[in-house]
């Protein structure tokens, strides 16, 4: 029998408490995936991001991560 | 991605910068940068300023990323820490206040005023050329100290542009600070 793995999906992650809310991250996103919640932190649809990471090497202050979830 | 009216407003910079060469009378104009994104942050527009906006902002990513001026490094951790920020914002202020509080005193004739800009809150280059007269000297004042401020900070945002990643002076911008602040304390009082 073959084993199912959980399946590991890339996808970003932003620290909110160190977010300035720029918004220099959501002009970079292929999907739309990453928006500016009320002037407060960054947000990510996970269900959008495709973890390419764009985003990350876009933010200036460098508080996004691309990690690995359960998908 | 799609270009919008608004990706264009990076234009908005070069030309204050460059009237204000001219004629310091114009840096008034910037006071609209000052209470826009101020009003659009107090009332429920969060940092819509920053986010779509600003010239600054957008001049930055155009020097770094277009023109390639970045060294695209991670900036310092300490500048995104909220004491740098605030304590920034602080710094700035004070600055701010002591530049009004000479504006006040040239108005009251108690100080002549000073056709200079001031660069780094320290370095004094001359700047008379832009001044015609023509208007009461703490209008020029206010002129020479407000210009003094956007030049001043528009080159730390260059040099940070240049050192870390394009828009790096957006993490530490005391407006940028400021409008995150309302929008925090709006949100907190929903
Ligand atoms: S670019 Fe970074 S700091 Fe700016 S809004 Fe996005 S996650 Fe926050
Ligand atoms: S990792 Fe890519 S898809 Fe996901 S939010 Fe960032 S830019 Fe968008
Ligand atoms: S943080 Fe400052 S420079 Fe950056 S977009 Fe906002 S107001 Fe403009």
């Amino acid at each position: 029998m073959i084993e199912e793995k959980p399946r590991k999906k890339r996808k970003a992650q932003v620290a909110k408490q160190d977010c300035v809310a720029c918004g220099c991250c959501t002009k970079v996103c292929p999907k739309g995936a990453i928006r500016v919640y009320k002037g407060l932190y960054a947000q990510v649809n996970e269900g959008l991001c495709i973890g390419c990471g764009r985003c990350a090497a876009e933010c200036p202050a460098a508080i996004i991560e691309v990690v690995k979830v359960d998908a | 991605m799609k270009k919008h009216w608004y990706d264009y407003l990076w234009i908005v910079s070069i030309v204050y910068l460059t009237l204000g060469f001219f004629n310091i009378l114009c840096a008034w104009i910037g006071l609209i940068f000052f209470f826009l994104p101020l009003l659009i942050a107090i009332f429920g527009g969060g940092k819509l300023y920053c986010n779509l906006f600003c010239d600054r902002g957008q001049l930055l990513s155009l020097l770094g990323k277009k023109l390639k001026l970045s060294a695209n490094r991670r900036p310092p951790v300490f500048l995104h820490k909220k004491w740098f920020r605030y304590g920034f914002l602080a710094f700035f202020m004070v600055m701010f206040g002591q530049m009004l509080w000479i504006t006040y005193l040239v108005g009251a004739g108690q100080r002549p005023l000073s056709q200079h800009v001031k660069l780094l809150w320290s370095i004094k280059l001359p700047w008379q050329w832009a001044y015609h007269g023509g208007v009461s000297p703490w209008v020029a004042q206010f002129s020479f100290g407000f210009y003094s401020i956007m030049l001043t900070s528009t080159l730390l945002g260059i040099i940070t542009m240049i050192l870390f990643r394009p828009r790096s002076w957006c993490v530490y911008c005391p407006m940028g600070t400021m409008t995150q602040l309302i929008s925090r304390a709006r949100s907190r009082s929903e």
